[in-house]
């Protein structure tokens, strides 16, 4: 059974009068160990597809199985604990919370489940030190460089052993060297840890450090390999 | 659920980082808790002081007042015509199943002298009932007998005020004063009562036989005659009755056809002064009430800041959302967020409101009380302001969709 499951799947945004497809029939599995990278213009539907499958945003249409349970009949505290245990997030923007050191960022997914001290701050620095920012944990967002703060991001993806890493447009915001050095932080963890990653990029040298890709136009798959 | 040990971490990290804001939003309740308090310890102490006086008074007193003279067209008040007599008053404690006791009165005022002390005060000429009626005791001595009252005997009963003006540190027991040139002989101290509820020091006062008030220092030209006479109720449920009772009676005793009209006068002391203590706790009730209203304004002022502090936060509950935050989790996060900042308020609050009420006590000298109930009250009511004002922002945070709220700008 592959550990991501999408069957016809279908996004419809209705604005007034207007509906506007932006996913529509996209069927595709993901095995558990995969690293895939999906790519595509903006506005081709990558990003709400990835949102979906982060279980942040529901399909309008069509299954979607996450380790066999179909997620669209979770309620929403059903979906949180769902983002909580199987899901960790990097976004293009960081989302990191001001004004709240790397640590508490960190810890943040531990909270949720319930984690309590000193456990949640072991595993914490562990996750920190895993992302080589053990000498960065008391540091607030403002006082850590773009690319340490993606770092950090990671970190919190790791911490509550999530098989799935969901990244949207991780090295968008970084230069090609910090780029390149995120990039080779997933490739290990993916190699290393055996974490699924699902890369969201329309960078094609980003995209080269998955083991395969996949192409969105128009709200559907157009080229797998 | 997350623990509550991290919620408040995280609304205490949340009120930190906004300080100034936060601090104003507090002002709102720390006003109202504080206005409560100060306004129902103002009202209590002012509703206190009335019932110890009243009860200082007496209970169940009626007051009957002999009738108004008219001479030459002229009308003098109550009181000026002798119509009571002594007799009156037996035939009103003996005759009146509703009554207790009753004294009658005869008041003037008049210099007293002692060794090279003198001062100016009431002289009351009584029986013995009156210290059952005032429910006054004594502090040293005995009261006055009814073989006191037969003989006209020259003996006295001193108030505390009394005491003090005339004998200083010496023991006033057994001494001989004198009243208009008259000896008598000091047999009892009464214990100090403090003031009326009309403001008169009660303890300025020398009980003298009525029978001796008469003959050796009123020389009044109606003998047996007295101004008023006190009446004590056996209970508060006989009031109304020994009032009629009373009146009746005395009609009767004064030969009053059913067309003239009465030549006395009764009044029902204890529920005039009754009604006064009914005023000050709606008085309090009333300052409470509109203290309170600034309570409410100030919980506004939570939501109004709780609803800014959700839409500058969306992103954060986003992320939070993201990474596995519940719908409790949020709204807990919020409510316990407006919950610490109208405790705080509300704590604040209570030392001020408490600290307002000593400074109206010490400048403007009214008696104040404060009780644990008013406190209790009032932070109770500050606790109830901050979940409810609080809810409908925590509700609203709670029920953002992740992805909307993750995309926020």
């Amino acid at each position: 059974m592959p550990l991501i499951e999408v069957r016809d799947l279908c996004k419809t945004y209705t604005m007034g009068d207007v509906s506007l497809n932006a996913l529509c029939g996209v069927s595709v599995a993901i095995e558990r160990g995969d690293f895939i990278s999906i790519m595509g213009p903006s506005g081709s539907g990558k990003s709400t597809f990835m949102n979906i499958l982060g279980c942040l945003d529901t399909p309008t249409d069509g299954t979607y199985l996450l380790d066999g349970i179909d997620v669209r009949t979770l309620s929403r505290d059903d979906l949180a604990e769902v983002r909580n245990k199987k899901i960790g997030f990097v976004f293009q923007g960081f989302n990191l919370l001001p004004r709240t050191s790397a640590i508490e960022n960190v810890e943040l997914p531990l909270i949720y489940s319930g984690v309590k001290n000193p456990e949640r701050r072991e595993r914490a620095i562990e996750a920190l030190t895993i992302v080589g920012l053990q000498d960065r944990v008391h540091h607030l967002p403002n006082q850590l460089s773009g690319g340490q703060q993606q770092r950090v991001a990671i970190a919190r993806a790791l911490v509550n052993n999530a098989p799935i890493i969901l990244a949207d447009e991780p090295t968008g915001n970084l230069d090609t060297k910090t780029s390149m050095e995120i990039m080779e932080l997933l490739v290990r963890l993916n190699r290393e840890a055996g974490i699924t990653i699902i890369l969201v990029t329309h960078d094609s040298d980003i995209a080269a450090y998955s083991r395969r890709k996949i192409k969105f136009l128009d709200g559907n798959i157009v080229d797998r390999d | 659920m997350i623990n509550l040990s991290s919620t408040v971490k995280i609304a205490l990290r949340a009120i930190r980082v906004n300080k100034m804001r936060s601090a104003l939003t507090m002002l709102g309740i720390i006003i109202g808790v504080g206005a409560v308090i100060t306004m129902i310890s103002v009202g209590s102490g002012a509703k206190q002081r009335i019932s110890e006086q009243i009860s200082s008074m007496g209970s169940n007193l009626i007051l009957v007042l002999s009738g108004a003279t008219t001479q030459g067209g002229i009308r003098f008040g109550e009181g000026t015509q002798p119509t009571l007599t002594i007799g009156d008053a037996v035939a009103i404690q003996e005759e009146c199943p509703s009554v207790q006791y009753s004294a009658p009165v005869h008041r003037t005022t008049a210099q007293v002298v002692y060794s090279n002390q003198n001062w100016s005060t009431a002289i009351i000429g009584t029986t013995p009932e009156m210290l059952y009626i005032r429910e006054w005791e004594l502090s040293d001595g005995r009261n006055l007998t009814p073989d006191d009252i037969r003989s006209a005997a020259k003996v006295c009963l001193l108030g505390k005020t009394v005491v003090e003006n005339l004998f200083g540190n010496i023991n006033p027991m057994g001494q001989v004063i004198r009243i208009k040139n008259v000896p008598f002989m000091v047999v009892g101290v009464l214990r100090p009562k403090g003031q009326s509820p009309s403001g008169d020091d009660q303890d300025d006062v020398i009980y003298i036989p009525i029978t001796t008030a008469q003959k050796k220092i009123a020389g009044t030209h109606f003998p047996g005659s007295v101004r008023s006479i006190m009446v004590k109720a056996r209970s508060s449920e006989d009031l109304m009755a020994a009032e009629r009772q009373i009146t009746e009676l005395l009609r009767q005793r004064h030969r009053l056809g059913p067309r003239q009209e009465n030549d006395f006068t009764v009044r029902n002391l204890t529920q005039m002064m009754e009604a006064q203590e009914q005023s000050a706790q709606v008085m309090t009730l009333l300052l409470a009430a509109i203290a309170s209203v600034s309570l409410i304004v100030g919980g506004i002022g939570i939501m109004n800041i709780m609803l800014v502090s959700v839409t500058e936060r969306t992103r954060e509950i986003g992320i939070r959302m993201a990474v596995g935050a519940k719908t409790w989790d949020i709204r807990l996060q919020f409510i316990v967020e407006a919950l610490t900042l109208s405790v705080i308020g509300g704590l604040i609050g209570i030392l001020i409101g408490i600290g307002a009420s000593e400074i109206i006590s010490v400048t403007s000298g009214w008696s104040i009380l404060i009780s644990p109930f008013s406190v209790l009250l009032a932070f109770g009511f500050s606790v109830l302001v901050g979940v409810f004002f609080g809810f409908y922002p925590a509700y609203k945070a709670s029920m953002l969709k992740p992805i909307e709220a993750l995309r926020y700008e």
